[in-house]
């Protein structure tokens, strides 16, 4: 599995912000996240209809050997959580990019985001 | 620098992740911890634990010089069985744990962590002065490879002829015989760190890697793979065992960590340690004074990791030392110190998770045990 999948948009804390329809975003983390994280046993996600801000910790994951906070990487209300990730945190590992996604929010800025190939350099990842 | 392995290609080979460990560059996993953990509960796995100290000790005087320089009383040991031990300081302190083998009355073979190896060989050649004994420390030239699950004897079984078959399936726990294995001469001795039934095998480092390709292959119809370091770490810790570094410390001592029963006080003669660990003893040190390690059953789903805050009523009443998920039984699962007063089986607890409280109750160690 490639490491940064190229076209989506990446925060410095690994989470990755897919554009969806109008300013509705979805976000996950990296591949290069869950390499590190080990085999994720938890996920603590924010509510919906929350409001989550760019930088700010909103929710947690867990791993068997650790755990690390969840940022998101933009601002506005959470409007749909991946419950199938709650219930199955594997397929964070197995698909981060896909069906491990975490949720979606109805953005109304960004935080900084760099694309998937400054995200690559500076994570040794491959596109 | 870290030191690899005689199997560190093999690892390589492999794909697994490295992480520094006791300064060696050791296998975190394969492919995923949980699938390496799950698969040494349900069938086998395959583990280089090469990183682990092998200290010979010889001569008419070795049982004796055991007996002074661990806790335990080691020249009562049978032929043929191995006993866990400690090596404290005169403080009571402990060095290492260790599980030390005997061989004969003048043989036997003492096997520290890995981080403690080159610390410990050398305390024990200090403490050798005045006694008949040479103490060698072949930790560089030696392999540990370990096979362990329910399916790790039969597994053995297929690279053994069937005139040694006896020697394998006639182990008792914490027992060894010498064995060959794929036509390599190997110490088989039936001991583990991950509460299921296994085999450690103890070869030259020269024939490591025929060894494990050999063990691979008997293995693949048995369901085992390669295994790393992260799920040892989850498997022992389910099976309640210490972690030198986490349970085990020159600042803990025996009787606070619960090996109280390891510590020969009334063995014949003097040993390192006596005076300090009688007298802590006499203190209740681990019974009715300090803190002692226990088990802690997390209620939610967040686990407590090692240096989390244990309270009491929001008061901070201990340390947890290890902690996550337990992957076999679906709960969080950890070991604490914490005050006397509130070690009982069924106190209701609470760990600071990072700024927040969640409820732990103090449970039964082992937290798995599996079923004979």
């Amino acid at each position: 599995m490639a490491k940064v999948v190229a076209g989506l948009q990446y925060s410095e804390e690994h989470e990755w912000v897919a554009r969806e329809d109008g300013n509705v975003v979805s976000v996950g983390i990296s591949a290069v996240a869950t390499d590190a994280l080990g085999d994720i046993v938890y996920v603590d996600l924010p509510e919906v209809g929350s409001t989550v801000t760019a930088g700010e910790t909103c929710g947690e994951v867990e791993s068997t050997k650790s755990v690390s906070d969840l940022y998101s990487p933009v601002t506005g209300e959470v409007t749909e959580l991946n419950t199938t990730a709650v219930d199955d945190p594997a397929v964070i590992n197995s698909d981060p990019y896909g069906s491990g996604w975490l949720f979606k929010v109805a953005a109304v800025s960004d935080g900084p985001l760099l694309s998937a190939e400054e995200y690559a350099a500076k994570n040794g990842g491959e596109l | 620098m870290s030191k690899h392995t005689a199997l560190y290609g093999t690892h390589e080979a492999l794909g697994a992740s490295f992480t520094d460990f006791g300064g060696w560059q050791m296998p975190l996993k394969y492919t995923s911890e949980l699938a390496e953990h799950h698969a040494v509960r349900q069938a086998a796995g395959l583990f280089d634990l090469s990183h682990m100290g092998e200290v010979w000790v010889t001569g008419p005087d070795a049982g004796a010089f055991l007996d002074y320089a661990l806790v335990g009383k080691l020249s009562a040991v049978v032929d043929g069985k191995a006993k866990y031990s400690l090596i404290c300081n005169p403080d009571g302190g402990i060095i290492d744990d260790l599980i030390t083998y005997r061989f004969g009355a003048e043989k036997y073979l003492v096997v520290p962590n890995a981080g403690n190896a080159p610390t410990v060989a050398a305390e024990l050649a200090k403490r050798a002065e005045g006694f008949d004994v040479v103490v060698e420390d072949a930790s560089d030239a030696t392999s540990l490879i370990a096979v362990q699950g329910p399916n790790a004897e039969a597994i053995l079984l297929k690279l053994t002829g069937d005139s040694q078959h006896e020697l394998v399936t006639g182990l008792k726990y914490y027992a060894f015989n010498e064995v060959t294995v794929a036509g390599h001469d190997v110490i088989v001795a039936r001991t583990g760190y991950t509460g299921e039934d296994g085999f450690e095998l103890f070869l030259p480092n020269e024939e490591a890697a025929a060894l494990w390709a050999s063990i691979t292959e008997a293995g693949a119809g048995l369901g085992l793979i390669p295994c790393g370091l992260a799920c040892r770490d989850s498997l022992r810790l389910e099976a309640g065992m210490p972690l030198y570094g986490n349970e085990l410390s020159l600042e803990g001592n025996p009787f606070a960590a619960g090996f109280g029963q390891v510590v020969a006080l009334s063995k014949e003669g003097d040993f390192v340690g006596k005076e300090a660990l009688a007298a802590l003893k006499a203190s209740g040190a681990g019974s009715t004074s300090g803190r002692r390690l226990v088990g802690l059953k997390g209620l939610g789903r967040r686990a407590a990791r090692g240096h989390y805050p244990v309270l009491k009523d929001g008061a901070v009443i201990g340390e947890v030392t290890s902690g996550q998920p337990s992957p076999t039984l679906g709960y969080p699962v950890a070991l604490a110190y914490v005050d006397v007063e509130h070690s009982a089986i069924g106190t209701a607890l609470e760990a600071d998770l990072r700024g927040k409280a969640e409820p732990f109750e103090v449970v039964a160690l082992p937290f798995y045990k599996r079923a004979k």
